[in-house]
């Protein structure tokens, strides 16, 4: 009796083992250990990472650049690969291989993960800085493993604290006199863009007669009301613009009163390939059904979980409303301490002001205003746009990253990095002072002094 | 890929930018410079634009018609880019576009004894030697072979001359420099290129 429960047992774990193999789209079944919070989204879909073979780092790396490696290049990355690729290099590369990204950032190995999804131990700078103590001589007494931990130094992206950038910035007040985010551009450059569909939507104001939507197309009267308040109507992009599936290709325009999810990329593919390079979007990217906040890790609100994300998900079709999706739509969802203690900071009643209409436009902070910053962009080699970069985890892991498109539009570089270095002040959303002081900037300063008093 | 199809591809090089086109048969298909020959073309390429670059760009724009700053932040400070650094993303250019030519091996780079960025300092024997050799005898090339990794590479290194006076100025005025007494004409630096022997 024994042995025959054993071979129905085995015949159905075998099974089930060849149909996680063959046929299931999960296949999370097989793998070795849980995945950072920089992945988990996209666990399901194996073959996003391992593309090729397991065992070809090369193919890997491959996937890595895939995803990330926009970021991986100088000036945003302090250790590109290319830095490491001379010969003269292979003694150091023996010790730690930096020109491949799974050499600190190991996958599959949560007991061993550290912040920012780092598995190498936290002074491996030693490898190559050793003698940073004859170097710098305020550098001496430093233990290696305080380099990434102190406020003073990333591997990656350095962009806000490198020496000759804090002793640029080292005599700013916390709060600058002049603070105020910078302009969207997209309107003012469509001329400009060359993969703007000019010919469907030539640019002029529509009105209400102009809409081209049909008699069966069940709109209600709020749709045609907020679609005339947007930049839409503004911009010549009417109804049938989104509501059609007329792609340009010739073939005949079909009404559809649910638009598809990537109908917006016609005009703002930029925003949605920034989109789908963050946490919210990064499962439309390896064609996985969207994120909701059910799947999340950061605390979320309960009634959110099904929430699909999606671009309609934060801007509610037909109005658009860049406000509404600065902050309400966040909080919709998110239900973290810092989130929830937004509305009690002094961000917020900057923002408050500015919908009231008692503060300039750009003068008030919301969740995007930090998350979300709007970023001179590259389009392409040569054209540039001031837009809101919808990757909203580019500005985290490690948050300096924050500093530059978000922070220094208001405040002071000391002042930024001490905030940010601080988890109260953080969890508070910024309701206060800083409490910590990053050593940096008083040490840029002395350095700087030395370099004055030895020109004299 | 053999040391042959290196040294044709350092041929095929070297005439159409170099000019040496004396050194190569008229049967382009054979290999007829040495590794030694390929790496003093390169060098005369990559030290002409260099100077072409530090004279009639930086040298002009800063020093003679103060229009512009050249900077190291070149970015942030919206600055001319440094000639080392020029020099710097050439030669990781030509690494990123060598890696899809199989025929094509050789990297280079820019070191000194008193390098502002202490990773540019010597770091193999060969390098330590070389440098020296070129700093102790003036207008002089280095050339001798070393084993990294555990392949074996040709390796000639090339006095780099302070041509111009922002090379000087900035070296010595920088705030990371060692040295802050180089004057024009000396050996500042030098720059040490590779290229594999093995098969």
């Amino acid at each position: 009796m024994l042995t025959i429960i054993w071979l129905i047992l085995s015949v159905g774990l075998i099974s089930w083992f060849a149909y996680s193999i063959l046929e299931s789209d999960d296949k999370t079944i097989f793998m070795p250990g849980q995945l950072t919070d920089g992945h988990h989204q996209i666990g399901v879909a194996c073959s996003s990472c391992h593309s090729d073979s397991f065992s070809d780092k090369e193919a890997i790396q491959e996937a890595c650049t895939s995803c990330h490696g926009d970021e991986r290049q100088k000036p945003f990355d302090s250790h590109p690969r290319g830095k490491f690729t001379d010969p003269r290099n292979a003694d150091t590369l023996e010790n730690i291989n930096a020109q491949l990204c799974v050499t600190c950032h190991t996958e599959h190995q949560p007991e061993m993960t550290g912040m920012n999804g780092l598995t190498q131990p936290s002074d491996f700078c030693i490898h190559c800085h050793e003698d940073i103590g004859e170097e710098r001589p305020s550098h001496k007494e430093m233990e290696f493993n305080t380099c990434n931990s102190s406020g003073c130094h990333n591997f990656h992206n350095n962009r806000s604290i490198y020496t000759d950038f804090l002793v640029k910035h080292r005599n700013e007040p916390d709060v600058l006199e002049k603070r105020i985010l910078p302009e969207r551009e997209f309107g003012n450059i469509l001329g400009e863009l060359a993969d703007y569909p000019h010919d469907r939507f030539p640019v002029k104001q529509l009105v209400a007669s102009d809409a081209d939507a049909p008699q069966s197309s069940q709109l209600i009267g709020n749709d045609f009301k907020d679609w005339l308040e947007t930049a839409h109507a503004r911009s010549g992009v009417n109804c049938s613009a989104c509501h059609t599936s007329d792609k340009g290709d010739g073939n005949k325009a079909v009404w559809v009163n649910k638009p598809a999810a990537d109908t917006c990329n016609q005009c703002h593919n930029l925003e949605a390939e920034r989109f789908k390079r963050g946490k919210h979007g990064m499962r439309l990217a390896v064609d996985l059904p969207p994120m909701t906040p059910g799947e999340a890790r950061l605390p979320m609100k309960k009634d959110s979980f099904n929430h699909e994300l999606g671009c309609t998900s934060c801007h509610a079709s037909h109005r658009f409303d860049a406000q509404e999706a600065a902050v309400n739509s966040c909080l919709e969802c998110h239900d973290d301490k810092h989130s929830v203690a937004y509305k009690d900071s002094p961000h917020f009643e900057l923002w408050r002001k500015e919908l009231k209409g008692i503060a300039p436009s750009g003068s008030g902070v919301s969740c995007a205003s930090c998350h979300m910053p709007r970023i001179n962009f590259d389009v392409n080699d040569w054209v540039s746009r001031i837009m809101v970069d919808h990757n909203q985890s580019a500005t985290l892991s490690p948050n300096e990253k924050m500093i530059r498109p978000a922070c220094l539009n208001c405040h002071g570089l000391g002042f930024s990095l001490d905030a940010l270095a601080d988890p109260a002040l953080i969890e508070n959303n910024f309701n206060g002072k800083p409490s910590v002081k990053v050593d940096s900037m008083r040490l840029a300063d002395e350095e700087q002094k030395r370099a004055d008093s030895r020109d004299r | 890929m053999s040391i042959k199809n290196k040294l044709l591809i350092g041929a095929t090089l070297a005439t159409s930018i170099a000019g040496v086109g004396t050194a190569i048969a008229n049967d382009f298909d054979k290999p007829t410079i040495s590794a030694k020959t390929m790496a003093d073309a390169l060098h005369l390429v990559m030290d002409s634009d260099r100077a072409i670059y530090t004279k009639k760009v930086v040298n002009r724009l800063v020093k003679k018609e103060k229009v512009i700053k050249a900077s190291e932040h070149f970015e942030d400070d919206k600055a001319l880019v440094l000639p080392a650094q020029m020099f710097r993303f050439g030669s990781e250019l030509v690494t990123k576009r060598a890696k899809k030519l199989p025929d094509v091996d050789f990297s280079y780079s820019l070191q000194s004894l008193w390098p502002i960025n202490k990773q540019n300092a010597p770091k193999t024997d060969i390098e330590k030697k070389g440098l020296q050799f070129i700093a102790d005898n003036k207008g002089k090339n280095f050339y001798g072979t070393e084993t990294l990794g555990g392949k074996k590479y040709f390796t000639a290194i090339y006095p780099d001359v302070g041509v111009a006076p922002v090379c000087v100025s900035c070296h010595n005025d920088h705030k990371d420099t060692p040295k802050t007494n180089f004057k024009i004409g000396d050996v500042m630096g030098g720059v040490v290129i590779r290229i594999p022997m093995d098969s």
